[in-house]
């Protein structure tokens, strides 16, 4: 025992698989702890808020400023207001007018505000323009000279006879250390439909498939086990019952069998334990069978003979005799039903199946969410996309440490 | 031929209470056309304390047969009678009891064993079989020493071992061992020698005899040696496709065989019809 495991640990494969879900498992139970909360509390208002850091404009309007003079604020902040779009229209302006933009970058800002001031003409209606778009680029121009003049920002706010004061000016110089503005907030994965913080849903999710994966891989395997063993070994018409079953099971698609007992349950009933035990049930009949002929090759062996011969029980031979020589097997095969089982919950949650949407989330019914609102087609990859490359390493990882198993078992299983 | 297997031949086991008996035993597997009938309606005595051969070659139903009477398959046809009664092992428990009283040595050493238990547990399993259980630890200790001393093993170089950590040769003795211990009426070895190498298997034929000698139990040799069967048994049956084609004594079947077969499997023995002298073969001789 200690030696397979020894051996097991010597397979490049399986360690590389085993680390990869460790580290998921690691980040699962470690990330909770440095950020405590409910992970399905709607901390947005608006849907998906993008990745990246938050700082209250409140509290940074209220924060003591300091004056830098940067060389590059003016032109960085044009850069950053002036979008691709309306650099692209800019260049297509410069087109219709037959003037020469050879050399010109299209992120060189100063270059193209400068041809821009120099060649527009508002009173130009270029032929086959609609009016539309000259009011569009009449809007672009006056932006532009907005963005170009140096100016500041006042907060005003309401005295004593209730007229609007000015209390403050902002100007461009002004600077405040993020470390004084009391409200700063990094979602590194933005926030989702809801309003939720996308990364902490993201983890508590991860725990939740896996669980589900865990208890469909147990049920399958114990359901598989037990009548694969009870077939091989004592065969005839046991054996004959078992088969029909599992075949019958193996005939009928176990996903369209899923989707119908998870519909018939109704949401109501569909906790995240209740989706994973309905998966485990449709889900053992190939570990039955393998199982099945396994134990089939091993019945008739001299030393399940010798302890017939030795008088010992059924169940006593099954467990010593028979099972310690697949039980590789069978890790191999829970291993396997894991990952499908979370795979499972991936897809039905997908269509809609998953457990109820109101108490956990599962990365079945995070896509489900990104998909319900398009994350897809608006642009928002960090709704749907992490949440896709986490499945992807859960499975990635377990088929890996599969692979490894198998490399290490099989050439006893040869012999 | 020696005086010790003359005084051995001498006896003449008909006189003998029956041990094991079979009246038109029978084995078909398979219906319609791809019946093959494995045994076929044979009758046999097997008496105490007799060692008997059965010999054939590879398909001629040895092995069936002998799960038959194992137990470990049941016949399709005929009677097996147990010390004279009709053999019951309709139940679990009455299967229990039957093989208390008769016991194998399998072919292959290496499946014989479970490769998860130790060497210990195997011959302790044997100790409350006969009924050990409540014996002192000391007491089973010596119990298992006294076994793999008789089989020239010793148990306190094997004790918390793997049986894959022994060789075939030990592991086959380890098996006898276990016999020993669970002393039955009956031993059935399936070939127990075909698996290990020249030297062990005459320290293996050596210590069957020795263990029939002391216990008194019938032995049921199945071996497709026929050379090796004259060396060492009292009465021989020669199995051609599921049937006695011959049975008697050693002397009389092997020097003066009737049956086609048998003088076929003869010829096919090296050297053997020269000189059928066991004084130039050192197959009894253990090292």
């Amino acid at each position: 025992m200690k030696n397979t495991i020894r051996q097991v640990f010597h397979s490049p494969k399986f360690v590389a698989g085993f680390a990869i879900f460790v580290a998921i498992l690691l980040v699962m139970f470690i990330y909770p702890l440095i950020n405590p909360g409910n992970p399905l509390e709607q901390i947005g208002v608006g849907t998906f808020a993008k990745p990246g850091t938050y700082i209250s404009l409140y509290d940074a309007a209220k924060t003591n400023t300091q004056t830098l003079r940067l060389p590059e604020a003016a032109d960085n902040r044009i850069a950053a207001r002036l979008s691709m779009d309306d650099r692209v229209e800019m260049i297509n302006w410069f087109g219709t007018m037959n003037i020469s933009v050879e050399g010109l970058d299209i992120n060189d800002t100063d270059a193209l505000i400068e041809l821009w001031n120099q060649n527009y003409d508002p009173s130009a209606r270029p032929e086959g323009m609609t009016s539309a778009k000259i009011n569009y680029y009449k809007r672009l121009n006056n932006s532009i000279a907005e963005l170009s003049a140096s100016d500041t920002i006042s907060i005003a706010d309401y005295d004593e006879e209730g007229n609007l004061a000015v209390t403050k000016t902002i100007s461009d110089t002004d600077y405040v250390n993020t470390k004084d503005v009391a409200n700063v907030k990094t979602l590194p994965l933005g926030t989702d439909n809801f309003g939720r913080d996308v990364l902490k849903e993201l983890v508590s999710a991860t725990g939740t498939s896996i669980r589900i994966g865990l208890i469909a891989g147990i049920v399958a395997t114990l359901i598989g086990l037990t009548f694969g063993l009870l077939a091989g070994y004592l065969g005839g018409v046991v054996d004959d019952i078992i088969m029909f079953v599992t075949n019958i099971f193996t005939v009928i698609p176990s996903f369209v069998l899923l989707i119908l007992i998870t519909y018939s349950l109704g949401q109501e009933q569909r906790g995240a334990a209740i989706v994973a035990i309905v998966i485990g049930l449709t889900s053992w009949t190939w570990t039955a069978r393998s199982v099945r002929s396994q134990v089939i090759s091993l019945r008739n062996r001299d030393h399940v003979n010798l302890s017939k011969l030795s008088g010992h029980s059924l169940i006593r031979i099954v467990v010593m005799d028979i099972l310690p020589y697949i039980a590789s097997y069978v890790v191999m095969a829970f291993i396997l039903q894991v990952s499908s089982g979370i795979l499972a919950e991936a897809q039905l949650s997908l269509l809609g199946l998953g457990p109820k949407t109101t108490q956990v989330p599962t990365l079945g019914l995070m896509m489900n969410w990104a998909m319900l609102y398009s994350a897809h087609t608006n642009g928002s990859w960090w709704a749907y996309f992490p949440v896709i490359l986490v499945i992807t390493l859960i499975s990635f990882s377990l088929n890996l440490m599969n692979t490894g198993l198998d490399q290490v078992f099989n050439p006893t299983l040869r012999d | 031929m020696s005086e010790m297997e003359k005084a051995r031949r001498s006896v003449d086991f008909a006189d003998k209470p029956l041990c094991l008996s079979g009246r038109g035993v029978t084995k078909v597997f398979g219906i319609g056309d791809k019946k093959t009938v494995a045994v076929d309606h044979v009758d046999f005595d097997f008496h105490e304390g007799e060692f008997v051969s059965i010999v054939g070659e590879s398909g001629s139903g040895k092995t069936t047969l002998s799960k038959m009477l194992l137990g470990l398959l049941g016949q399709s046809e005929g009677q097996i009678l147990f010390q004279g009664k009709p053999r019951d092992i309709s139940s679990g428990r009455k299967k229990k009891e039957y093989w208390k009283g008769i016991q194998a040595i399998f072919q292959d050493p290496f499946s014989s064993f479970n490769t998860f238990q130790k060497v210990d547990a195997v011959l302790l399993d044997c100790i409350n079989m006969r009924g050990g259980k409540g014996l002192s630890k000391q007491d089973k200790y010596d119990m298992m020493t006294e076994a793999c001393n008789f089989v020239n093993l010793k148990f306190a170089e094997l004790t918390n071992k793997y049986p894959f950590e022994l060789s075939g040769g030990q592991m086959q003795r380890l098996m006898i061992a276990r016999i020993f211990l669970l002393k039955p009426k009956i031993l059935l070895a399936d070939e127990p020698t075909s698996m290990v190498d020249a030297c062990s298997r005459a320290t293996i034929l050596d210590m069957l005899l020795n263990l029939r000698d002391e216990t008194g139990m019938t032995v049921i040799f199945i071996t497709h040696d026929i050379g090796l069967a004259y060396y060492i048994s009292d009465t021989v049956y020669i199995m051609e496709h599921g049937k006695f084609v011959e049975y008697g004594k050693a002397d009389e079947v092997i020097l003066q065989p009737k049956a086609p077969y048998t003088k076929r499997l003869i010829s096919d023995v090296p050297k053997i019809h020269e000189e059928w002298d066991l004084s130039t073969v050192d197959l009894l001789k253990t090292e």
